[in-house]
């Protein structure tokens, strides 16, 4: 039971077990997504909950991101006389790392724990079986509309989220550090290249997909009550957010070449 | 010979070590009412999934009317599932939605009726197990158990499927709602004219539903008779189950102090 050979052992066929089944129920979601029938309806109630009902913490962790982000750079900057590149450092940052990644964060913290909790529920109470015996795929009905609104969402929240994390920069560049209000606003649209904005939505994309994935395969795989339940719930949310921050290295690499 | 509307023959399903299924060979007629009774943990349920394909056997064929269904995929999979319906144990309707728009869910998403038309059916399969019109604005948490079972059974019977199941259906009823419950299916049944498996462990539901009974034991179906035929039969593990008496050749899992 405790000879370490088989511990190791046991993990490792563990581990490509659940990596294989989850690759599985991935592509088994993603066939769903792009073949017909959809469901409009319950995309654009999901993007709603996933969208709209995220916008207030996204964009408080924005703004407060962007806020923070100009002092420490202005801190950092003043150090070699730099201090004039504060708007476009705080812009850089934004859009390519900071507003994708944090988004990505928040709303797996929000959305991949409630899908979890449904899905998981519904799995418990045989709600699941019972779609499946009323002639409906539970993936094409579950599955497969969150997959959607959460990519398609995403990268909206995100570029709403650059926006305000741009203001909270300008906000405590010009009311603190003493910037020219003009000036400010000019340095940052000066050096932003388009790539920085849509590497950013890109990865947001990424990001939506990944942690409606994490949300739907916990949830739907959830067993033995409500115990099962919450395991479900904070196993999504741990697998989305390393997820994220994984897939965030391999995108940033990805247009690093480029 | 008739083909019979369901027949498994051999199924087995075991689950890591433990053998839920041992080679289960059972068959429905047409229009027949069979009623599975066993304790818990014999797999009674893991069997209905079987047939539904929700979990696949590790051997044994299960046949709808003549054809094979193990592992069949894509169309021919939603045509034989199209013949069924299920009563779910714990109703598993579904909370998003409301009563009428569960009870109307295969109508609209299974063969894409018009939602005006499938609502109008679905009060009227309210209706047909007793319950208002005005019951189908509500959502399922608004229900009472009874209720709950009501519209369940009312979703089941919506798209007149040709074999209906029912996973313990008096579960977790009083008495007399639970034979309200037995009635109404009887009457479904018979008006539908479908086949019915139905498990349960409650000696009166079987006693009322049935028209032949079988006892499932440790994974394998061990005495099958008809309804009149069970008071009477000389095998121990029956007299013992519908008597519900502790000693006996059935054992629980029970330490004794």
């Amino acid at each position: 039971m405790y000879n370490p050979l088989a511990l190791v052992g046991r993990a490792t066929l563990s581990f490509f077990a659940s990596a294989g089944r989850l690759a599985i129920f991935a592509g088994n979601g993603v066939q769903h997504v792009v073949r017909p029938p959809f469901y409009p309806s319950l995309i654009g109630r999901q993007m709603i909950t996933i969208g709209y009902f995220s916008l207030p913490v996204v964009g408080l962790t924005a703004l407060f991101t962007g806020m923070v982000l100009a002092l420490q750079i202005y801190i950092g900057s003043s150090r070699f006389n730099a201090e004039s590149a504060v708007a476009t450092i705080v812009v850089i940052g934004i859009t390519r790392e900071l507003g994708p990644v944090l988004t990505g964060l928040m709303v797996a913290g929000r959305v991949s724990a409630a899908m979890a909790a449904e899905l998981g529920t519904m799995r418990v109470t045989e709600q699941i079986d019972a779609l499946t015996t009323l002639s409906t795929n539970p993936f094409k009905y579950l599955v497969a509309p969150r997959l959607i609104a959460a990519t398609l969402t995403l990268p909206v929240l995100v570029l709403i989220a650059d926006i305000i994390g741009v203001m909270g920069g300008y906000l405590v560049g010009t009311a603190k550090l003493g910037f020219n209000y003009g000036s400010y606003l000019k340095s940052t649209v000066d050096f932003l290249e388009p790539m920085d904005v849509i590497s950013g939505l890109v990865k947001a994309a990424a990001f939506g997909f990944l942690l409606a994935l994490m949300g739907c395969y916990n949830g739907y795989y959830s067993k033995g009550g409500a115990q099962g339940v919450g395991a479900a719930t904070t196993n999504a949310v741990v697998s989305a957010s390393v997820l994220i921050l994984a897939a965030n290295y391999l995108i940033t690499e990805m247009f690093f070449a480029s | 010979m008739t083909v019979p509307k369901l027949k498994l023959q051999g199924v087995a399903k075991r689950f890591g070590h433990k053998v839920v299924l041992d080679g289960i060979d059972l068959t429905v007629g047409r229009g027949e009412s069979l009623v599975v009774i066993g304790g818990s943990g014999t797999g009674k349920s893991v069997m209905l999934k079987c047939v539904l394909g929700l979990i696949r056997p590790d051997s044994g064929t299960i046949e709808v009317d003549g054809e094979s269904v193990v592992g069949v995929r894509g169309s021919a999979r939603d045509a034989y599932l199209a013949k069924f319906g299920m009563l779910f144990q714990g109703g598993a309707l579904f909370d998003s939605l409301k009563v009428w728009q569960n009870v109307a869910f295969g109508l609209i998403q299974g063969r894409g009726m018009k939602r005006t038309e499938a609502k109008e059916i679905a009060i009227e399969k309210l209706g047909r197990v007793g319950l208002k019109a005005d019951v189908g604005e509500l959502f399922p948490s608004e229900l009472s158990g009874g209720m709950q079972k009501r519209v369940a059974l009312a979703r089941a019977i919506a798209t007149e499927p040709e074999i209906i199941f029912f996973d313990e259906p008096t579960t977790g009823l009083d008495p007399i709602m639970a034979d309200v419950i037995n009635d109404l299916i009887v009457e479904c049944v018979r008006d539908l004219g479908a086949s019915t498996l139905t498990i349960t462990h409650d000696m009166a539901s079987a006693r009322k539903i049935a028209d032949k009974v079988a006892m499932i034991y440790k994974g394998r179906i061990i005495w099958t008779g008809t309804r009149d035929e069970v008071d009477n039969a000389e095998n121990p593990y029956v007299d013992q189950f519908i008597h519900g008496r502790a000693d006996g050749p059935i054992t629980m899992d029970v330490l004794k102090p």
